[in-house]
């Protein structure tokens, strides 16, 4: 068996389609549409929640309560998906997600993980020198904060909701959503005004 | 010493050999491979053929050489077959023969 | 059900010796001693899942360590947080 398996990648792609597609336990219309659905996943989602926990102090609660209904709340589709938790940056405490074991990742609000996530460098530095791995994005936490970082490896999915930066003041939902980046939501970076 | 302990080799959490590994912190978009794995992934999921776990098990069955060298979605189209051929839903032979075909 | 603020010992087992096996307590935490921070839910056990078996439904904690004691060179984080499931926990010394 082992020797079929290192067939080359790609054309066990194509091999394993044929035969899942013929023995119709799909069809390629249902991948294609699949497709186009994981492509609607991104981080801009994720930083409408963000840019709306800024603004609403209301959500926000519910968000940290619940990150599963504050996302549906905003229409982001989360039936059948893992439960989403949402992890609050405050001037004492920084979070940062990874996961050890795989690459476990909130990708309904956040989309495909990004490459480094997936990484054996991420996965073993994040969890015993998270200083250190922030370093390769230039991020520098403040003396005094906390780092604490979630190693989510079972049935969660994790975001981080990130402190509002200074200078956005008066800032509409969508002007604060548009700095919200992807990293900024793992812990690896801190969003900036402008 | 943790790197003393009997550690699964996907179980990577502060393993020191790869503590001075740069991070590749740029972005690299999923090519049409990538994005079809995965959902074929989904739709396993969905109809209830093959769980996440499932899947897990099956890249942490790839040997380490294999595992560190192929890409992230390389792991899992051999992982799904390897489950798929597991599970009977298509065999070896049909397998060989679709390769075949291909040709 | 473990109550917030319990410590809790995380086993020190390794069926990895024992053969295949799909385990989500990470290496690195088992034997160590932590404190409970709050009961996640209840999920099938993903060890049964990962080989089409019936799972039974366990309880899933996130529990918080002090990592310095890990590793040597004390640059670790300052707080571990890690999802752990019920089985995997027993009575800290």
């Amino acid at each position: 068996m082992s020797g079929i398996l290192e067939t080359p990648a790609e054309r066990l792609l194509e091999a394993v389609r044929g035969l899942l597609t013929a023995k119709g336990i799909m069809t390629t219309d249902e991948i294609a549409e699949r497709i186009r659905i994981t492509d609607g996943g991104s981080p801009a989602q994720g930083a409408r929640m963000v840019a709306k926990a800024w603004t609403d102090p209301d959500y926000k609660a519910l968000m940290l309560r619940d990150g599963t209904a504050a996302a549906e709340m905003l229409a982001i589709p989360m039936r059948g998906l893992p439960p989403l938790g949402v992890l609050e940056d405050t001037e004492a405490v920084h979070n940062l997600v990874v996961c050890t074991l795989c690459s476990c990742y909130p990708r309904a609000v956040l989309g495909y993980p990004p490459f480094w996530f997936k990484s054996a460098a991420y996965r073993a530095r994040a969890v015993r020198d998270p200083r250190g791995l922030l370093g390769e994005w230039g991020t520098v936490l403040p003396d005094g904060q906390k780092l604490r970082v979630v190693d989510s490896t079972a049935d969660y999915r994790w975001m981080v909701l990130p402190q509002r930066p200074a200078g956005t003041e008066g800032w509409s939902e969508a002007q604060l959503a548009a700095i919200v980046r992807e990293g900024d939501m793992i812990g690896v970076t801190v969003p900036k005004a402008g | 010493m943790k790197d003393e302990l009997p550690r699964a080799m996907h179980d990577m959490g502060g393993v020191t050999k790869f503590m001075c590994d740069p991070v590749d912190t740029e972005p690299h978009a999923l090519n049409d491979f990538d994005k079809e794995v995965d959902a074929i992934r989904q739709l396993l999921g969905m109809k209830k053929v093959m769980s996440v776990d499932e899947l897990r098990r099956g890249i942490e069955a790839i040997p380490e050489g294999d595992y560190l060298r192929l890409t992230y979605y390389q792991r899992w189209i051999r992982s799904i077959t390897d489950n798929m051929l597991a599970k009977g839903m298509f065999t070896q032979d049909e397998l060989r023969a679709a390769l075949e075909q291909l040709r | 059900m473990i109550a917030p603020g319990t410590q809790v010992r995380v086993k020190l087992n390794w069926p990895e010796t024992r053969g295949p096996c799909h385990i989500r307590t990470p290496h690195y935490v088992r034997g160590e001693t932590g404190v409970v921070e709050r009961h996640l839910g209840d999920f099938p056990n993903p060890e049964d899942l990962a080989f089409a078996r019936p799972a039974a439904v366990v309880s899933l904690y996130h529990v918080r360590f002090d990592p310095k004691p890990f590793w040597p060179e004390g640059v670790a984080p300052d707080e571990l947080v890690i999802e752990i499931f019920e089985h995997w926990l027993e009575a800290a010394p």
